[in-house]
């Protein structure tokens, strides 16, 4: 039911939609920069945040290179804990394996028809809601944001508060509209305050926790030592799907991993305080296995499937530059801080990762075949705000100036785990040439100042206005005037400034 | 000790009074600086737009001209920040494509003795007080590869606040890029006007006669922005108030 992102138009046409949309530039403006000034202030708080970024950007690296090693120990800790493990290459097979699994959930008589989702980026990834949908299974999210975005037939436009390009009132006419169409319709008179947004959410919600029999979710981390999963989140609905259903089914990318309990230790502090802004996020839901496993418990699922997704992870992972992108745990603050994500929005990045993060990843886990996934790279000024504030230190700007170069360049990458030589994108030709001319110019003293002279001869003929791609710059800004000389004729004219007075 | 200016090939074509400030200034500090003229472009709009390769001849070039110098004066923090944070990633680069170590062996020397202006006068020379005179209320913008990458925190601000009659007003949003970004500002055009229009909007809210930043590609969107919205401000780079003085004051 939300809408998917086939056949995107190229991030600068999508944007132009979003800066002429003013209340979009309003709901964002005000959205990122709150969370924007409380996150400063939450990663103040502690004096160690350089050493808790550096310990997260090592356990991952430290992971990602072994990785191969701790997916085998994952799947033994989960087996041995009574879950099963299932690996899928792609969205496809892992849409297939979820599928399968929920209508084998419904005991072999009936086949099951709904299910209960904890937010999940990896399952938005792989569109698994439209996939099964496409098997009559319905997928209710659960998650309040996820929830207004379901119910809207919208797309998210952020990672952590996909809603965030909804205002309140936006929100009160959804529910109103829709809610009573998918179960218990919204209360008679409901005002736009969030408590009763809140309370309107929660009453519809809690019939589907208690009759759902079946739960997906995804993670925010594996431990590889226990097989121990964690969901981190701030509403408690995670907490419901995770422990009333009796089956329960993971859907986790194979960068998630840590490799001990202690880890968690560093993530656990960063990714509150880089998200949400808080010390500690309200609810942290952790499980291994299923309740068979161990002796003596009650809660949690009888049947665990935990479904381990590659989808370009793979690929992403053998690049040398790239491959820090898949150290991100998903806190969303580089979107927060992003000058171009306060101005774009979230849907111009043409995938369920937007902001800086989307911009690096979309173009590995998708390639850069596609128009949109080209253009992503270019969709920054390289302010360097998003590599500042990564708790996990991605150098964005890195990864994307890395991405330019393979759209226009191409060269040797991996798909689909083969190696490949890309061609360079099209539609780069008349820049090629132009960045061609000026290092023929530029490696020839010379041919600059020729360059320059007529310039400066010229200058009473420059036009105020450009045409053709020249416009992208005089629409909106005059040109700066070119001076009588340039300062290299100026430096031997005066024999550097000191005739200068003659 | 030997000094260059590198000017950067933004301010040789456009901006040549940014040029004779920092002759004029550094002059005044005892600084007998040299414009080696085979100088050309540090490379970074083809290394930011995915050239790197195209890139690399200008690097080697940069790094022959400007061998036999003891410090590299820049007055712009992007191009400052080209050679001290790209030029060694260049290196790696060449060398992890099996190209070896020629090319990051080339550029090795350069890249520690290159500095930003305000570098260069607080770091090198120890001074913060130039000794200059600009009457005027002035509002900074801490470029982005200043800021980030280069690190120049307080040192340009501290320069200004030396100043002899200049106010210096706090610009809100200060540390928010722009939206000039090299080849951003025309391949995400609509984005790059927008940034600009609110850079501006803040900057018009100062009530500042001057918006100074040590960067001219900045001032040069932020200047064609302000223009184009005909507020009453003007664009100067840092230099050219340093330059000034009582007895040559830099107009407004």
């Amino acid at each position: 039911m939300s809408g998917t992102y086939l056949g995107m138009p190229a991030f600068p046409q999508a944007a132009r939609e979003a800066v002429g949309n003013s209340t979009l530039r309003g709901n964002l403006r005000h959205a990122t920069h709150t969370i924007r000034d409380k996150r400063a202030r939450a990663v103040a708080e502690l004096d160690d945040w350089a050493a808790l970024r550096e310990a997260g950007k090592q356990i991952k690296d430290h992971t990602l290179r072994h990785l191969d090693r701790y997916l085998v120990q994952v799947e033994e800790s989960v087996t041995a804990a009574g879950g099963t493990v299932h690996w899928a290459a792609d969205a496809d097979e892992a849409n297939e394996i979820v599928s399968r699994l929920v209508r084998e959930a419904g005991g072999g008589d009936t086949d099951e028809h709904e299910v209960v989702k904890v937010k999940s980026m990896a399952t938005q990834e792989i569109a698994l809601n439209e996939a099964l949908e496409a098997q009559g299974i319905h997928a209710y999210e659960t998650d309040l944001a996820e929830l207004i975005v379901q119910l809207g037939r919208d797309r998210p436009s952020h990672i952590l508060v996909p809603a965030i390009h909804r205002n309140r009132g936006e929100i009160r006419d959804i529910f109103r509209s829709e809610m009573g169409e998918w179960g218990r319709p919204a209360p008679e008179g409901l005002t736009d305050t969030p408590a009763e947004l809140a309370e309107a959410t929660r009453l519809h919600l809690r019939e589907k926790f208690l009759r759902a029999r079946v739960g997906i979710s995804g993670a925010n981390f594996v431990v590889a030592e226990t097989g121990t999963l964690v969901v981190v989140e701030s509403e408690g609905n995670g907490r419901m799907c995770l422990t009333l259903p009796e089956t329960l089914i993971s859907v986790v990318g194979i960068e998630k991993i840590v490799p001990k309990w202690q880890d968690l230790e560093v993530f656990l502090q960063t990714l509150p305080r880089s998200s949400t802004a808080e010390r500690m996020n309200p609810y942290t839901s952790m499980w291994t296995g299923t309740r068979n496993g161990r002796a003596g418990e009650g809660d949690g699922p009888r049947t665990f499937h935990l479904v381990l997704l590659d989808n370009g992870r793979t690929d992403t992972l053998a690049d040398e530059v790239g491959r820090q992108a898949l150290r991100c745990i998903r806190c969303s603050a580089c979107l927060n801080v992003c000058p171009v994500y306060e101005r774009a929005g979230g849907h111009a990045y043409g995938s369920v990762y937007p902001g800086p993060i989307g911009a690096i990843l979309s173009p590995q886990l998708r390639g850069t075949g596609s128009e949109i996934d080209a253009s992503l790279p270019y969709a920054s000024s390289l302010c360097g705000a998003c590599y500042e504030v990564c708790p996990v230190a991605i150098d964005i700007p890195e990864v994307l100036v890395h991405l330019r170069e393979r759209v226009v360049q191409g060269g040797p990458t991996v798909r689909h785990g083969n190696r490949v030589v890309l061609k360079p994108a099209k539609g780069h030709a008349a820049e090629r040439a132009a960045m061609r001319a000026a290092q023929w110019a530029f490696t020839r003293p010379g041919a600059l100042r020729a360059g320059q002279r007529l310039a400066s001869r010229t200058r009473r003929l420059h036009p105020r206005t450009l045409p053709g791609p020249g416009r992208a710059w005089t629409g909106s800004r005059d040109l700066p005037a070119v001076p009588a000389e340039p300062f290299r004729d100026w430096w031997q004219r005066t024999h550097g400034g000191r005739d200068e007075a003659k | 000790m030997r000094v260059a200016l590198f000017l950067t090939c933004v301010n040789d074509t456009l901006y040549p009074e940014t040029g004779r400030a920092v002759v004029r200034l550094l002059g005044r500090l005892g600084v007998d600086v040299d414009f080696p003229t085979a100088q050309t472009c540090c490379g970074q709009a083809h290394y930011n737009t995915g050239y790197r390769h195209e890139a690399e001849p200008l690097a080697r070039h940069f790094a022959d001209v400007f061998a036999p110098y003891d410090a590299v004066v820049t007055p712009s923090g992007s191009c400052g920040a080209m050679v001290r944070e790209l030029y060694p990633r260049m290196g790696e680069r060449a060398r992890a494509e099996g190209r070896g170590d020629t090319l990051a062996a080339t550029l090795a020397p350069v890249v520690p003795k290159t500095y930003e202006l305000t570098e260069f006068l607080v770091d090198v020379l120890g001074v913060t007080d130039v000794g200059a005179y600009y009457p005027h209320t002035v509002t900074y913008h801490p470029t982005c590869h200043g800021l980030r990458s280069l690190g120049l925190g307080e040192r340009p601000r501290r320069l200004l606040e030396a100043v002899k009659g200049l106010e210096l007003v706090e610009l809100p949003g200060a540390e928010e890029c722009c939206g000039f970004g090299g080849t951003f500002a025309v391949k995400n055009s609509d984005v790059s006007a927008a940034m600009g229009a609110d850079k501006v909007r803040n900057a018009e809210s100062t009530g500042a006669d001057v918006l100074c930043a040590a960067d001219n590609s900045c001032l040069m969107h932020i200047g064609g922005t302000m223009g184009r919205l005909r507020t009453g401000m003007r664009p100067v780079h840092i230099a050219e108030i340093l330059a000034s003085t009582e007895e040559e004051t830099a107009a407004v």
